[in-house]
């Protein structure tokens, strides 16, 4: 019997606006975009000019600091675009697609008679390898270490989050191949873990290879950093522990057993503001416009990719996130409302018990983008406590990373954490505070000077 | 609805920088943010937000005061008649206490809040809702028959020395209605620490005692008396209910009660800080027993019931609505249960081993709101070795 795990602390957002379980297919996005901006510490360096001609699995860009790290096209066309913003950083690479899906062949690889070199060359060849993230630092895993464990969160706890269960039933065998591959980066455990609260799909439960743990509790339960506290904690800055998301895991079991760099995958379109709300397969970098376009209800609606909590903003007109598994359409929340602090004039989540919402946990919310109250200085302690599954002390945490001092910060598990793990903290603050850039500019101050 | 938009939209640009009123910005806005929650959107983090905020929150404080002040007018009018020998019906207390009290509430409020709109003017941010709060809390520790300059004084004293100086709402290293009542407890400490004034007036009654009261009445507290060595005139449960003088909105353990219930029931007060504040003096009562037995002090102090204690004084207004204040509380969780404790066996060590400052509660609150962050250092350098110690 596997272990279970169980976790009190967390809250869990219920949303309206939920993705049926069900994959329709849409009108083909034309474009494609690859955002440097995705990666975190990534400087990219252009293999590519525009008018270029590309295949499927041909490289974009490579990492300025590890060469070895290639992003490569998730379709086959010409190079169309090369955007830049601020001091011309490159934003977004431009792929047009050709519709005819010429894939470049990198050539099948049984994993498990493989060894070790040969299983991480096609990873980094065929521009897979930045779906292998680590922790610390929340970036992606440096080829050249082995890390101590690879952790896969089989459920996405977040508010209208993807169904994992759903996107991998039918890819068992990709999913399979997919473990098998990580069976040969790490000495260690590959730690599959599960919502003990799902029917889980037959991939997850009959996976070979792995140790699969149960956790039962609300969000962020189905947080990889919480996962890895619990089982395998990251304590020092030299504590290697790597993560793949199951979806990306497809992929990558797909080109083991194809030799084709496939980046199509799953996308759940969710939140009230969106009409046709299942799963649509786009591939890395879609133009989202397409499933859009007259599928979005009146009135200003954000666009993001990811959920509610963690999500980049994004036009209707953007390209999907790297990592993403899902859009959330919900409606600006730019509007006053008289008196809104003492009598709201419509429901709302809350955490706290001064709304009577808390009398009715399972009520699903519309919800908009309001910041419900202005910014203020921190007065109330004890609330982030409350959503932090982990033995940190959030406040604590915080204060260490607003003052820079690394010691503490180091000393208080800031190498544990990344901006997600701190967001129910940010939704839930009274004093609306910007926690996850707090922990993020923590992350990278530290990373620059520990 | 819509006109009253209308016309803070219109009016908005007379008090925004280079308007008319630019001088007057931060009023404006604290007015218009009370009336209207800005239509701002999340940006950069969460795209969504809790429907809580400082302000709900604030408020949630102020409800859970208002069986105290409520209890607290009627007790005011209740007393003074009392005192005048006069019988008196609930509606000639409350129209007599009314009388009393909303003019020190009102000052209260008026040079708070006149203060905290000039710094938030003078430093170009927001007046913070901290203020709600400490404004409505001094009025209820202090005596019914306080002048209304020394109301300002010890107003404008804490909100400029306590509060601002540190940085505001928040930065404060002290609980800023206390600071108002320590500050004068020892700037007027002839005044505070008597049972009546030099023209006769009492001070825990709305009275006189030369042209008004009967012959022979008392003004003094429990707590006054038990410090000269004299037992209560009030019953248990006449101390429970609040039918005693005393400061205006801190008798009725009832009402007190009532507002803890409010504040554990929405969150918004530290459940952990009030019930170990409770604990903690109770602990202590019986240890005062105890050590009363043993060593045959025959102290009458020492060997008070540890439940009456917790009845007389400010205990009680202390632990709900001091004690629990986040910003100068140990912040966390475990420090809170310490925290709580120490506070409430300091206060019954202070009240019967010094009875020169029998109102031990304020002090003991204030010393460990000093004190508070050195709990709190002990609890994260814990948190700290125990995460070290997973290291396999």
């Amino acid at each position: 019997m596997s272990k279970i795990i169980k976790l009190t602390k967390g809250f869990d957002i219920q949303l309206d606006g939920e993705a049926l379980r069900f994959s329709g297919k849409t009108e083909l996005s034309r474009n494609f975009a690859i955002k440097p901006t995705d990666f975190k510490g990534i400087i990219p360096k252009l293999d590519v000019a525009v008018g270029d001609e590309v295949s499927a699995g041909d490289p974009l860009f490579h990492s300025k600091n590890n060469e070895q790290i290639k992003f490569t096209s998730p379709v086959s066309g010409e190079v169309i675009e090369i955007v830049r913003g601020e001091k011309r950083a490159i934003m977004e690479i431009i792929v047009l697609s050709d519709s005819k899906n010429k894939f470049k062949d990198f050539g099948a690889l049984d994993p498990k008679s493989s060894n070790r070199e040969e299983v991480v060359s096609k990873l980094l060849e065929s521009g897979t390898w930045p779906m292998i993230r680590q922790r610390p630092f929340n970036k992606i895993a440096d080829p050249n270490e082995k890390p101590k464990s690879i952790f896969i969160s089989g459920f996405d706890s977040a508010p209208l989050g993807a169904d994992y269960n759903f996107i991998v039933e039918n890819n068992s065998d990709n999913f399979q191949t997919g473990i098998d591959v990580l069976r040969q980066l790490t000495d260690g455990k590959i730690h599959l873990n599960l919502s003990s609260r799902l029917n889980n799909a037959h991939a997850f439960e009959d996976a070979h290879g792995v140790e699969i743990t149960y956790f039962d509790g609300p969000h962020p339960a189905g947080n990889v950093g919480v996962q890895i506290h619990h089982l395998d904690p990251v304590i020092t800055k030299k504590d290697l522990v790597w993560f793949v998301n199951p979806q990306d895991l497809i992929i990558i079991g797909k080109l083991f057993r194809t030799g084709k760099f496939d980046a199509s995958k799953l996308i759940g379109l969710c939140g009230t503001s969106a009409k046709k709300r299942i799963y649509y397969e786009m591939c890395i970098g879609a133009n989202v416009s397409p499933i859009l376009d007259n599928n979005l209800e009146d009135g200003e609606v954000r666009v993001i990719s990811g959920n509610v909590l963690t999500g980049k903003l994004m036009g209707s007109n953007g390209y999907l996130g790297y990592y993403d598994q899902m859009l959330t359409c919900i409606p600006e929340g730019n509007h006053e409302e008289f008196l809104g602090w003492l009598l709201p004039s419509y429901e709302r989540p809350s955490i706290s018990r001064t709304f009577p919402s808390f009398l009715f946990p399972n009520k699903k919310y519309k919800v908009n983008t309001n910041m419900h109250g202005e910014e203020r200085a921190y007065v109330v302690t004890g609330e982030f406590e409350k959503v932090m599954p982990m033995d940190i002390l959030p406040l604590q945490l915080i204060k260490a990373c607003l003052s820079k001092d690394i010691e503490n910060m180091e000393a208080l598990g800031i190498y544990e954490v990344t901006e997600e793990d701190f967001a129910l903290c940010e939704f839930i603050c009274t004093s609306k505070s910007p926690i996850q850039e707090i922990i993020g500019e923590g992350l990278e101050y530290i990373e620059k000077e520990a | 609805m819509s006109k009253l938009q209308d016309m803070m939209h219109r009016l908005r640009p007379n008090f925004q920088k280079g308007g008319k009123y630019e001088k007057l910005q931060s009023t404006f806005d604290a007015i218009d943010t009370f009336l209207f929650v800005p239509g701002h959107t999340t940006h950069g983090g969460t795209h969504i937000r809790d429907g809580i905020d400082l302000k709900r929150t604030m408020f949630t404080v102020i409800i859970a005061m208002l069986p105290c002040l409520l209890f607290g007018i009627w007790n005011v009018g209740y007393q003074h008649f009392r005192a005048l020998g006069i019988e008196s019906t609930l509606m000639e207390n409350v129209l007599h206490g009314t009388g009393v009290v909303l003019p020190i509430v009102a000052v209260s409020y008026a040079v708070g809040l006149g203060i905290e709109f000039i710094f938030a003017q003078i430093r170009g941010h927001q007046v913070n809702e901290g203020f709600l709060v400490t404004g409505m809390l001094i009025p209820l520790i202090l005596p019914p028959s306080i002048p209304l300059w020394m109301v300002a004084v010890a107003t404008a004293f804490t909100v400029v020395i306590g509060k601002e100086v540190f940085g505001g709402t928040g930065m404060n290293l002290l609980n800023p209605a206390l600071t108002a009542r320590v500050f004068l407890f020892f700037a007027y400490s002839s005044y505070m620490c008597g049972e009546y004034l030099s023209d006769g007036e009492f001070l825990w009654i709305d009275a006189n005692r030369k042209t008004e009261a009967i012959d022979g009445f008392s003004g003094a507290t429990s707590l006054s008396l038990l410090g000269e060595g004299n037992t209560p005139t009030a019953s248990m449960w006449d101390m429970f209910i609040g039918l005693e003088p005393g400061s205006i909105g801190e008798t009725s353990v009832l009402a007190i009660l009532i507002g803890a219930g409010i504040l554990i029931l929405s969150g918004i007060g530290s459940a952990r800080i009030i019930f170990s504040v409770f604990v903690g003096g109770y602990i202590m009562g019986m240890a005062m027993n105890g050590i009363n037995a043993s060593m045959h002090l025959n102290n009458a102090y020492m060997a008070m019931n540890p439940l009456t204690h917790l009845l007389i004084g400010g205990f009680a207004f202390g632990a709900v609505f001091m004690a629990t204040d986040p910003v100068t509380a140990a912040q966390t969780e475990t420090g809170k249960i310490y925290y709580g404790l120490l506070i409430g066996a300091f206060t019954i060590m202070l009240r019967v081993w010094n009875p020169a400052y029998p109102e031990g509660m304020m002090l003991a609150i204030l010393l460990f709101n000093v004190l508070s962050p050195l709990i709190d250092y002990f609890v994260i350098e814990n948190n700290k070795k125990r995460r070290l110690a997973r290291v396999k």
